[in-house]
């Protein structure tokens, strides 16, 4: 058995091309007075403070109340500026209503393009080149490999988040969760469930 | 300034090489679609990546693309489809015999 106290973290990586890359740049801007570090530690402050829970908040009220739902299928970008939500980079958002005939699935094919502000920053397998390729191809495999099947009289609807918009997908609401708070909803709505490729949690 | 496409407008991606910052991919070039809804202006992103971002913007739709016409081999619902975002400068009208 190995040190069980041992430091997890057993030999120091040489650090890759892109680390190497960013860490010049961010130096070079430092250092030319273009940017402070200041800055810097506060935009990844900023990152860090953004997470599901922004839009889990925004799906379950819209589970609740109609005349919001409304409103943030309309547009949700101003839905999500009068919610007081940090919109830091000034985001354009399109959400997207899973219902019994369609199934929506977001996908960024040219980069990681996310919902930051509402859903922090994207998992590692939505930036693998194997996501941003078979999504796009073959939606309903991959699907499947989330454990989400998709009856074939479902339409899929897959969105190539190319551009300047950026997607959330609000899920179906479950059965069995009559007379739930939104807070109780709330925790039924994964990050997965609002990218597409899975459904919400049921009670 | 007017779009120059409607929703459900039946256009056409242009089908050609552009080097630089180009969020046209190139599984949709020379493909049909339907103009799914009309998008503000933006700045043009292929201009503003060598620092030209003053007086660029250009309109952007999201267009429609039914699987099976992107895909020959498409396993799945025919009325399955791929919607993303072309810049104006990218679309043309598609003729209304073509399939």
């Amino acid at each position: 058995m190995s040190d069980a106290h041992a430091p997890i973290e057993t030999a120091v990586e040489e650090p890759d091309y892109f680390e190497v890359l960013v860490e010049s740049l961010r130096e070079l801007l430092v250092g030319k007075g273009l940017i402070g570090s200041g800055e810097v530690r506060a935009m990844v402050e900023t990152l860090d403070a953004h997470d599901p829970t922004i839009g889990a908040a925004l799906v379950a009220r819209a589970w609740v109340d109609g005349d919001f739902r409304a409103r943030l299928l309309d547009d949700a970008t101003a839905v999500v500026e009068q919610s007081g939500i940090d919109n830091y980079d000034h985001t354009r958002f399109v959400v997207l209503e899973q219902t019994p005939d369609t199934h929506n699935l977001v996908v960024c094919t040219l980069c990681s393009c996310y919902p930051r502000a509402l859903l922090g920053l994207p998992p590692d397998w939505y930036k693998s080149r194997p996501y941003r390729s078979r999504a796009v191809r073959e939606p309903r495999a991959v699907l499947a490999e989330f454990g989400t099947g998709v009856p074939d009289d479902v339409r899929i609807r897959v969105h190539d988040s190319n551009a300047n918009m950026r997607y959330l997908v609000m899920p179906m609401r479950p059965v069995g969760t009559d007379g739930w708070t939104q807070e109780q909803l709330a925790a039924l709505v994964t990050r997965d469930s609002m990218i597409g490729v899975s459904l919400a949690r049921t009670p | 300034m007017t779009p120059a496409f409607v929703p459900g407008q039946r256009v056409r991606i242009a089908d050609r090489d552009a080097p630089g910052h180009v969020r046209t991919p190139v599984y949709v070039r020379g493909r049909i679609g339907v103009i799914e809804r009309v998008l503000p202006r933006f700045l043009d992103p292929e201009r503003e990546a060598y620092g030209v971002n003053a007086g660029t913007e250009v309109r952007l739709y999201r267009v429609r693309i039914p699987q099976v016409a992107l895909w020959p081999d498409y396993r799945g619902s025919a009325d399955d489809v791929l919607e993303l975002e072309i810049y104006e400068h990218w679309l043309e009208q598609a003729e209304e015999d073509a399939r």
